[in-house]
């Protein structure tokens, strides 16, 4: 027994001085190789960078059309003339309505209550009235309020239809003042070419947050709830190289998805790429600073992985989407929401990435929000070293 | 006397927010060439005295010096092996020893040796290709320690590296730290099993962040030498005795040893039954003090043997069916078989144990008598309702407290009692006796307004059981019941059960204690998802003394190692 014993483990050295409290390179390439196998070997990883990138573009390339398709509407024909009796029929021939024909506005009322349809058109008593004279005569439509976008659409819809019809039979009078409607028309009518392309660029930096700050703050949060940290923290480790270590597996993965993203939006869905692939390589490096400056400071303040994740969606992912200036336009926001804006680093990203795909390289304006990212993520790295103590308490 | 490694002064720890100091000054020396213990019940405060050694967290107040310096000065000299072994679960097993060779500084040089020998050591060399999660709880116990030994330190520290794992792996642990200690490491080894601690050199037990006790473990059994005796040959019921002895003011401790009842009192043991009213075909015998007799004693005594609990409870009239039964119960998860053919049959008003290490299937087992887990193949009835037709009869006529606390922690102690009185559908007026009993029953008047994940671990032990109870069931499930209280609250506990088996309760407990087998009627001693043994707690013994003959008064762990090796070379043989 004794004999094993001696050959069991090799004698205890004494301390040497010099390998103490130092960053060192070799136990941070140790970290981050450990790192790169977990990542390797977790299949989500693989959904995180690959499949979900795919989806966010499908989604945003493809479901959210603007376009409307075909819409229900409720008409209500009050009127017996010739000329609503001929207005009631280019509803039902349009391609844009499904119509349901009344004689009052009680028998579908409810249907527009219940979100059956999302219009009431109403042709008035009297519409003939003024048709012999040229004039166009007014008709009522009524939305329902409680879903906004399709009541917008519905509404422009059937107006335009309605102005169309009056050209159509040469009624001059009250077109000239509805004029600006026929051009609000087009607007809606042929957004979809630049909506899609901005929502395909920002789903690139949707990507690059979830696997910056999302995914960096929940691989933390599972070291402290699985009890590694614990251990790490007994090893010489420092801090930093542990914060590192993290950065770097999922700096690389967001680069790996972002290349992805780019190859997609160009060869699927035909976003021009007109800058350079060097102009976006540095655009994005910035931009994960502070994404991962954000996930990293996450998982310094919680160590809990739910609570990780509701952190990083909130300060994370929901800014990026609402007020990154991609989905709804900054400027059409009211100003205290607006100021809201200047702190979220995506702010900075979507207008350098817009215009690399759609403008070329314009490095006057990269350049200030690079600055701008660089800076966020300096502090918000200053802020994780800060707050990190190497404590279990 | 060997070489002081680390060394701790009046050491207080107050953590923010926290009522109670968990660290009331505490002092502790470790040395080299023998095991330190650290001994004391969950929350005792071994973690954070070891994580203070570790550098992990800072004292609020006392002086600490560890190899000779401040804590962290000499973190390459020192291991710390955490409780849940600190390994990478998706890494393999010798990915992990990388790491902690890398994280650690040993020369690349060395590598090839030291991982040779170190899996040699524990046995791992064969699994070294094994991802860390897939290792069992006793290889993951070993890995974490041969990665803790990566580079050979001159203090290991390590936190329960026992709880949980079975008693093979346990002694095969021990082996081999005590290799360790005779080559001059200083070990400082935290437990909650008090048989561990006897085998310790110096022994520091805590209590509530108390130092309780230092020194030679035989110091504090001396104190209640010639107190402890073991009664047996008595006629009658052994649980109505043992209440009986408790209830008298000359005996401060008693428990449940198969047939026979050993007694600590509070004063020289009496030599004849004839001083304890018992009848005359008893024998009374004194037998050495353990540990466990020492530090009962210090902690003033246990509580008195009759159960207010069970007076208050109904008479369950069993009858002569059965009141739990196993008829083949399988399961299976994917091609692994968790539970294999499990086959028993208990009467009414009996405690049925089944016992086993971690993993090995007792959960899987419970949770289908339960109805929590349907079953691949077989069937099963408790209280006369069979869980395939009748799982909602079955269900609402057991009472089920689970292994980790499962009342809602946000909730107070009255809103958790409040809710299962709902929950299991009692009336109003029943509701609010039940509660008022429970409040009276379990001394929770105090800490109604408290939320229940704030309390104490015995105090959440007793809501647990306040809850299981509330309706009265006539069976008991009770999955690893008093892990990690300490003795005072586990006598406590087993008092109630006694109680509530003397009114005809039926109870199935599933534990790795050995000492809580001791209360069962009948115990299955379930390994690697098969029941390999079958019998009371005097005939396992007694087939474990035909298999080594060697085994001198064999305790239910001794036993258990015996069957379990039996088993193992029958599996060998037929392999």
């Amino acid at each position: 027994m004794k004999a094993q014993a001696e050959a069991s483990v090799p004698p205890p050295k004494t301390n040497r001085a010099g390998d103490r409290e130092k960053f060192d390179v070799r136990r941070l390439s140790a970290m981050s190789r450990k790192e790169i196998l977990q990542v390797s070997r977790d299949p989500s990883t693989y959904i995180i960078a690959l499949v979900l990138p795919l989806i966010l573009l499908l989604l945003f390339g493809y479901g959210l059309n603007l376009d409307m398709g075909t819409t229900r509407i409720g008409l209500v024909v009050q009127d017996d003339s010739e000329a609503a009796q001929s207005l009631a029929a280019s509803y039902h021939n349009s391609d844009w309505f499904e119509v349901e024909q009344a004689r009052s506005v009680d028998e579908i009322e409810v249907d527009l209550v219940s979100g059956n349809i999302f219009a009431m058109v109403v042709i008035p008593q009297g519409f003939g009235e003024g048709v012999p004279r040229g004039e166009a005569p007014p008709i009522q439509i009524v939305t329902d309020g409680s879903q906004p976008n399709n009541a917008t659409f519905a509404a422009g819809y059937a107006e335009g239809l309605r102005a169309n019809w009056a050209a159509g039979r040469g009624l001059e009078a009250g077109q000239a003042e509805r004029g600006g409607i026929r051009t609000e028309e087009r607007y809606w009518f042929n957004p979809e070419l630049k909506s899609r392309y901005s929502l395909v660029i920002g789903s690139i930096a949707i990507v690059m947050v979830i696997i910056g700050t999302l995914q960096t703050s929940l691989v933390i949060a599972r070291e402290w709830e699985r009890g590694t940290m614990e251990a790490m923290m007994a090893t010489p480790m420092r801090m930093s190289e542990f914060l590192v270590s993290k950065v770097v597996p999922y700096f690389i993965l967001s680069l790996v998805s972002i290349a992805l993203c780019t190859v997609l939006a160009v060869t699927v869905f035909g976003v021009p790429f007109r800058g350079s692939v060097m102009a976006l390589f540095v655009i994005s490096c910035a931009f994960l600073l502070p994404a991962l400056g954000l996930g990293l400071l996450i998982s310094a303040v919680t160590k809990n992985q739910f609570v990780a994740s509701q952190a990083g969606l909130l300060s994370g992912f929901l800014p990026t989407l609402l007020l990154s200036g991609f989905l709804y336009e900054i400027s059409s926001m009211p100003w205290p929401i607006q100021a809201i804006t200047y702190i979220i680093p995506a702010r900075y990203l979507v207008p350098s990435l817009q215009t690399v795909f759609m403008a070329g390289d314009v490095w006057a304006l990269f350049l200030p929000n690079i600055a701008a990212l660089v800076g966020f993520g300096a502090l918000l790295l200053f802020l994780t070293f800060r707050v990190n103590r190497r404590s279990l308490a | 006397m060997g070489e002081t490694v680390a060394s701790a002064r009046d050491l207080v720890m107050r953590f923010d927010g926290a009522e109670d100091d968990a660290l009331k000054g505490v002092a502790l020396t470790v040395e080299t060439g023998q095991i330190t213990g650290l001994v004391g019940p969950d929350g005792a405060g071994k973690t954070t005295l070891i994580r203070i050694l570790a550098n992990l967290l800072s004292p609020t107040e006392g002086s600490v010096e560890v190899l000779g310096g401040e804590p962290g000065t000499n973190r390459f000299d020192l291991g710390y092996m955490p409780q849940r072994f600190g390994l990478y679960e998706d890494l393999s097993v010798i990915e992990n020893l990388t790491l902690y060779a890398r994280m650690r500084g040993l020369p690349k040089s060395e590598w090839d040796a030291v991982f040779a020998r170190l899996l040699d050591f524990t046995d791992l060399a064969r699994f070294k290709s094994r991802l860390g999660g897939k290792l069992s709880g006793g290889m993951k116990q070993k890995l974490g320690l041969a990665c803790a030994l990566v580079r050979t330190p001159r203090l290991l520290l390590l936190d329960e590296p026992s709880v949980g794992v079975d008693p093979v792996s346990r002694r095969e642990l021990w082996g081999m730290i005590e290799q360790l200690v005779d080559e001059g490491i200083g070990v400082l080894w935290s437990t909650a099993y008090l048989d561990e601690a006897e085998q310790c050199e110096v022994v520091y037990l805590l209590n509530h962040g108390e130092l309780l006790f230092s020194g030679n473990p035989s110091e504090l059994t001396d104190e209640v030498t010639g107190r402890v005796a073991v009664v047996t040959g008595f006629e009658g019921r052994r649980r109505r005795l043992l209440t009986r002895m408790l209830d008298r003011d000359d005996v401060i401790d008693g428990t449940l040893q198969g047939r026979s009842i050993r007694l600590l009192f509070d004063r020289p043991a009496p030599s004849e039954p004839i001083v304890l009213d018992l009848d005359a075909d008893s024998q009374m015998q004194s037998v050495p003090p353990r540990f466990e007799d020492g530090f009962i004693n210090r902690l003033g005594g246990g509580p008195d043997g009759t159960s207010e609990l069970a007076r208050r409870y109904r008479t369950i009239l069993g009858g002569d069916g059965c009141a739990i039964e196993a008829k083949g119960l399988t399961k299976r998860f994917g091609d692994f078989t968790a539970a294999d053919n499990m086959d028993f049959v208990i009467p009414f008003g009996k405690i049925y144990g089944l016992l086993g290490p971690n993993g090995a299937g007792k959960s899987t087992t419970f949770k289908m008598l339960c109805g929590l887990l349907t079953p691949t193949e077989g069937s099963g009835a408790v209280a006369g309702h069979d869980l395939r037709t009748a799982g909602p009869e079955a269900r609402r006529s057991l009472g089920y407290m689970a292994q980790k606390f499962s009342l809602y922690g946000d909730l107070s102690v009255r809103q958790n009692l409040n809710f299962f009185a709902g929950a299991y559908g009692l009336s109003r007026g029943e509701a609010r006796d039940a509660i008022d009993s429970a409040i009276e029953v379990f001394g929770l008047g105090d800490s109604l307004s408290r939320s229940a994940g704030e309390m104490p671990l015995g105090y959440k032990q007793r809501l647990s059981l306040a809850c299981a109870v509330m309706h009265q069931p006539p069976v008991l499930f009770l999955d690893e019941p008093t892990s990690g209280v300490d003795p005072v609250a586990r006598r406590e506990f087993w008092t109630h059960i006694n109680g509530l088996v003397e009114k005809g309760v039926t109870v199935l407990v599933t534990t790795h204690f050995m000492e809580e087998a001791e209360y069962c009627d009948d115990i299955s001693l379930i390994y690697r998802s098969q029941l390999i043994a079958q019998g009371t707690p005097d005939e396992l013994k007694r087939r474990a003394q035909e298999l080594s003959p060697g085994l001198q008064a064999p305790t239910m762990e001794d036993a258990f190692i015996a069957l379990v090796e039996d088993r193992d070379a029958a599996v060998e043989k037929a392999a």
